[in-house]
Order: structure tokens, then sequence, then C-alpha cells
């Protein structure tokens, strides 16, 4: 019984969905659902304490990082507790703790926000090539990318730090050159995605040139969960700070505050003076917790399905 | 010669049905004409190959399709040029108007940069002299407060207005040839007509060619000066469009036509619905593809490849069907002929 009326093809009255909207709604209604949720508020919260008190550092800090005080009543088996002029008490070094650790603030953004920026670039760069031209292009970049992937990034670490020496540089380049991968995949998807669709092909079908539409089409519109990622490797990047240093392989020089090798000084005291560790490590966990709370919510907020 | 003269035209993708290699057929051998500030219709059920047909035009089928025959344009052979020339020609000579106004324009870029995009990559206008150009543009499809506008993003554009703004796009350079497909399935029925209306005036003022592709026969009568029907990527009937709507040849354009209310119907005269659903690969080897929704289909009609003919005295009416509709000038006799044989067969 198939008496299909069908001679005037499929009926596809599709009446405008105000929410059925393209990116620039995107943008739009991701903030609006990013203000309704709880977590992203909390991540914004610490992510913005975080960038205060780094930009801030030498307002906030009672003291100079890395400026062992005389006199420090440092011993062997213990460390002077809190004090008027030290909140926190001293260090191991017989640095003030609270300006190291302020300071230390500094260091994680620094480190993270730069080899983040140089990864991203990276892997904007070879995901770029890989997903807008495609081809035997994106054969060849996604070779070099699964090289580099391969490459375990403590064992680049160590040879970044043995050809130009324990700087923060090196940490940076480190750090950035094991991010450079996971970009370079994420834009290539997001691109190849876009490159199916149809504004896509309106835009070619005027002429457009390739590379603009690489350019100011694809990549604008793939930019977001790239965004995301970006917002998680930076929770990821300041424990990386943290967990080079911890091994030696980070900034030598002993008067920048760092939470990670605080950690390493921490060690040895960790059963008489256990706040030594607990502190540095809480200022590691919430920052990088800070930021992966708001990079989830940040994708969710992106997510068309989760849409309503 | 006609503007865009298509010729033989086959289009298959790899992967059908069969086994890995095999290629599926979705358009085949198909050729047709548009004349130079004409609008040529180009009709056809969901999935008879219209809109790869015009994407073959354009050069713009992913990379995995086969494409065999000639689309000469202007003299030059769409099929054949380089893709950088092509580049040049699309959006210049060439321009296309979509069937989604929701997704065919760049979310991300305002309304103003999308027009001026094409007008400073085709003829060179200075950032301020696109602008302008842009304005007038949106103010000539309609769109009220068009500077305003240009500053604004798709989403702040209801769907006819979009489609409007595609439209504005489209004809930016002042192509010769303007191909629409289905510029209106997306669209609130209300806001149908006024596009049309709108794309009508437009390539009549301008002088453009326009190939019209449409599952609706409405729209064809409306503003189609020839007709070209598909079915299951082939031609199978091709006529002025007074002459089609006229004497219907082929059986799927008679059926087609009577399955549509007409104004000029009498009261009560039943519409007929085609029997059946179109096939969406082409599977056969040879002859109609019609011929399991066909009522007077028989061997002649399975056997053999039919050609596409021109139908006796009217040489500018080609058809591909081995029983044709009978010439009659009154065509209600020619629809209750169709139902008594459509219930013979039902109680057969
Ligand atoms: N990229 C592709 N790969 C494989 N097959 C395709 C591709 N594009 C189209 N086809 C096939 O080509 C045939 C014709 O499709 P086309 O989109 O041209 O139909 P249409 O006449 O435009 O229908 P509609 O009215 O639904 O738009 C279909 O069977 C479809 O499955
Ligand atoms: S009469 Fe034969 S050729 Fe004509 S439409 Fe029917 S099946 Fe096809
Ligand atoms: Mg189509």
């Amino acid at each position: 019984m198939t008496q299909v009326s069908d001679a005037l093809g499929p009926a596809a009255p599709t009446t405008p969905d105000p929410d059925a909207v393209g990116s620039g709604g995107l943008w739009h209604s991701a903030w609006r659902r990013l203000r309704r949720n709880p977590a992203a508020i909390a991540g914004a919260a610490i992510v913005a304490l975080f960038l205060l008190v780094a930009v801030f550092a030498p307002l906030i800090a009672p003291g100079q990082p890395g400026v062992p005080l005389p006199n420090s009543g440092v011993t062997p088996s213990s460390v002077p507790g809190p004090s008027p002029g030290h909140p926190l008490g001293l260090d191991s070094p017989g640095t003030d703790l609270l300006t190291q650790l302020v300071y230390g603030a500094r260091q994680s953004l620094l480190i993270g926000v730069v080899s983040t920026a140089l990864g991203l670039a990276g892997g904007a760069v070879l995901g770029v090539l890989a997903g807008g031209l495609g081809g035997w292009v994106d054969v060849v970049v996604m070779r070099v990318v699964d090289i580099l992937l391969s490459i375990p990034s403590l064992l680049l670490a160590v040879s970044v730090a043995a050809v130009l020496g324990q700087r923060p540089v090196s940490v940076m380049i480190a750090i950035a050159v094991a991010q450079v991968p996971i970009f370079a995949r994420l834009l290539r998807g997001s691109m190849l995605a876009q490159r199916g669709s149809d504004y896509v092909l309106a835009v070619h079908s005027l002429g457009v040139r390739r590379r603009t539409v690489v350019m100011s089409h694809l990549l604008p519109n793939s930019l977001g969960p790239v965004i995301v990622q970006a917002t998680l490797t930076l929770a990821t990047a300041i424990i990386e700070v943290a967990a080079l240093s911890y091994l030696g392989l980070g900034d030598s020089n002993p008067s920048t505050a760092e939470w990670g090798r605080m950690l390493v000084n921490a060690q040895s005291r960790l059963s008489t003076d256990p706040h030594l560790a607990l502190w540095p490590g809480f200022c590691i966990a919430v920052t990088a917790l800070g930021f992966t709370l708001f990079g989830e919510a940040l994708r969710e907020a992106l997510d068309p399905k989760g849409r309503k | 010669m006609a503007l865009l003269e298509v010729r033989d035209l086959s289009i298959s993708f790899p992967g059908g049905s069969g086994r890995g290699s095999a290629l599926s057929k979705a358009v085949d051998g198909v050729s047709f004409d548009v004349e130079a500030g004409q609008v040529a219709g180009l009709v056809g059920e969901s999935g008879s190959g219209k809109s790869v047909t015009s994407l073959a035009v354009m050069g713009l089928l992913p990379h995995t399709a086969r494409v065999s025959g000639s689309a000469s344009f202007d003299g030059r052979d769409l099929l054949a040029v380089p893709e950088r020339e092509l580049e040049g020609v699309r959006g210049r000579e060439v321009a296309m108007v979509f069937q989604d106004p929701m997704t065919s324009l760049n979310p991300v870029v305002t309304v103003g940069t999308q027009i001026t995009e094409v007008l400073r990559r085709h003829t060179g206008a200075s950032r301020r002299a696109a602008r302008d150009e842009a304005g007038e543009l949106l103010a000539r499809v309609g769109i009220p407060a068009p500077v305003r506008r240009l500053r604004e993003y798709p989403h702040q554009l209801s769907g006819g207005m979009r489609q409007r703004a595609m439209i504005a796009i489209a004809l930016a350079c002042s192509p010769k040839l303007l191909i629409a497909d289905e510029p209106t399935t997306a669209l609130d029925v209300t806001i149908q007509a006024q596009v049309l209306e709108l794309m009508g005036d437009l390539v009549r003022e301008r002088g453009t060619a326009m190939l019209l592709i449409t599952h609706d026969l409405g729209v064809v009568a409306g503003l189609c000066d020839t007709v070209t029907v598909m079915y299951s990527g082939r031609v199978v009937e091709r006529a002025d469009r007074h002459e089609l709507f006229a004497r219907p040849r082929h059986r799927y354009t008679s059926g087609l036509l009577a399955s549509v209310p007409r104004l000029d119907a009498p009261r009560g005269q039943r519409l007929q619905p085609i029997p059946g659903t179109p096939r969406d690969v082409i599977g056969w080897d040879a002859g109609c593809a019609f011929a399991p929704r066909c009522s007077a289909a028989d061997d002649a009609c399975r056997g053999t490849e039919l050609p596409l003919v021109s139908d006796g005295a009217r040489d500018r009416h080609l058809l591909r069907c081995a029983h044709p509709v009978p010439d009659q000038h009154d065509q209600h006799d020619q629809h209750d002929q169709h139902d008594q044989h459509d219930q013979q067969e039902r109680s057969a």
C-alpha cells in the first residue's frame, strides 16, 4: 500500500527555529549558558583570583621572592611558624612562604601562558595546513604530528633542558612541543567538519579564493573547540611546570619562586612541617581545577547538542 | 548558441550498493540549454539528480565524483577548465543560490562582509565602494534598513531575509547566469512567493539567465521559459513552458501535472497521486526508470534504451517515452482514461 503522493517532493517547510543559529549566535548563547552554570562561575572565580595574584604579586606579597631572611630561625628540624610579618611562616630556605606562593603564581602563569601560546601557534599552523588544504599536505603534516606524539614529553623535556640549559624557556618549549600535536589534530578535525558545511560550498560557489575560504571562513568557525582546549591545556601546563621543576628539569635560578620547586624543598621536612608541601600543592591543584572547570563549562556551553 | 549548453552529462559516485569498486550513477547523459536572459526550469523528484547536475556545472562536486560530458558556458567547457580559472568564473559569471538560507551564510561573518568579499574579489572595488554597493544591493532585494543590516550577523536575520541576502550576494557581480537550487523550499509558504517574484524581477531587469531547480511545478509555471523534467538521473521530457503544461507527453510528467492542484481544473476532479516511490539509485541497465510506476509500461519500455527524441511536429518538445500520452487537446479525457487504467490495475 505505497500510494505515496511524492510528486511534490519532500515537504520541507522548515519554520525558522529561533535557536537554530550559527556561531555568531553560538557565542552569545554560550555566554548566557556560562553565566547560569555554577561550575563555570567557580572556575572563572578561581582563574580570576589566580590572575589577580599573579599580576599584582608585588603588591600582595609581604616580601621579596627568593631572598632568605637574615636570622630566619630555620633549623634542620623546624621552620618558624606564622608571625606578624609572615602570615604563613617561613619556607625551608628561610624565605617568606606567602611571598613564595604569590610569586609562584606569577611564574606558573607566565610559563603556562607562554607555553600554551607557543603550542597553540604551532598546532594552529599545522592544523590549518592539514585541515584547510587537505590532500597530500594533510597526509604529510599528520605524519609529522604522529612523530611528535610518539616522543615521550618527559624525554623531550630532558633533551631540551640538556640543549638549552635549565632556563624557563626550556620548560616552555618542552611543554609547548608536547601540546602542538593536540592542537593540530583538534583544529584539523574541526576544520574538516566545517569543510562539508553549506556555507563553505556557498563561498566556493562565489569564486572566493581557497586561501580566503580557509583563513576567513573555515578558521573562525573552527576555533571553539581550540579555545576550550587551550583553557584545559593551561591547567596541565601549570601542573607540568611544577612536575618538571620537581624532577629538577625546571628553572635552576634559586631566586625565582616556583611551586614545583617548593614541593621539592618541602620533601625533606614532610614529617615535621607538612604545611610546606601542602600549600604549594594546594595552589597547583586549585589553579588547575579552576582552569579545568572553566574549560569544561565552556565546552558544554559551546556544544550545539546541549543547547536548548 | 545558448549561454549554457550541457551535453551528455553523466555523474557517478564511488561505492554504490554493489561491491567496493562499484560506481553508483546519479546522473546519466543529461543535456539541456539555458538561453541568455531566459529562465530554464529543471524539475524532478527528490534524488533525481538536480543538485548534482548544478554542482557539476559549477565544478563544486566532491573530488570523488566522476563527471563526463560537457557544459559549455559562453563557448567555454566548464567541466574542462582548470580549477583556478573556474574560480574566476564562479561568482562573477555564474553564481548560485542554495536551498537552505539558514546554513548557507557563514555564521561568524557579518552580512556586509560576505557581500563585499565577493565584490572585492571579482571587481577589485575599494573597501568603501564595495560597502556602498553592498548597501544598494541589500536595498534592491528588499531588505529594510540595509546599512544597518550590513553590520549584522546572519542569525540576526529571518529566513526570508537571509535568502534575500543570499540573492544579493549571488547577483553582486552581475553574473550572466544564476543557478538557483530550490531557492524557496526551506522558506515559509507566505515568503516563498515573495522571494520568487523578487528573483523573477531581478533576473528580468538585469537580463540574467537563470537555471531554476525545483520540484514544485507551481514555481515552474510562474517563472520558467523552458522546462526540463528529470527522472532518476535522466532527462525524460523537455519543452517550452506553455507546451509542457498544455501537452505533457511523458507519462511521468503527465502524472506529475495530474497530482498538482490546478486552478483551471473542473470542480470535483480528483487529484491523481503517482503510485510507488522514486528509486534513489539508478539500478537499471536499459529502458525507462519510471516503468515500475507507470500504468502503460510494457516490454518496449523495459528492454531497450529509449532515446530522447523530438515529438513529431514539435521539434522543441523532446521526450523519452515508448508510449507517450496521446497528443490530445482535451486533457480531461486523458485523465479519465488514466483513472480507469489505474482502477483496472488495482482490482487485478
Ligand atoms: N557526495 C555524494 N556522494 C554520493 N552520492 C551522492 C552525493 N551527492 C549526491 N549523491 C546521490 O546523487 C543522487 C542525486 O542527488 P541530488 O542531490 O542531485 O538530488 P536532487 O534531485 O537534488 O534531490 P532533492 O530534491 O532532494 O534536492 C542521489 O541519489 C544521491 O544519493
Ligand atoms: S510508457 Fe514506458 S517509457 Fe513511457 S513512462 Fe511509461 S514506462 Fe516509461
Ligand atoms: Mg537537491
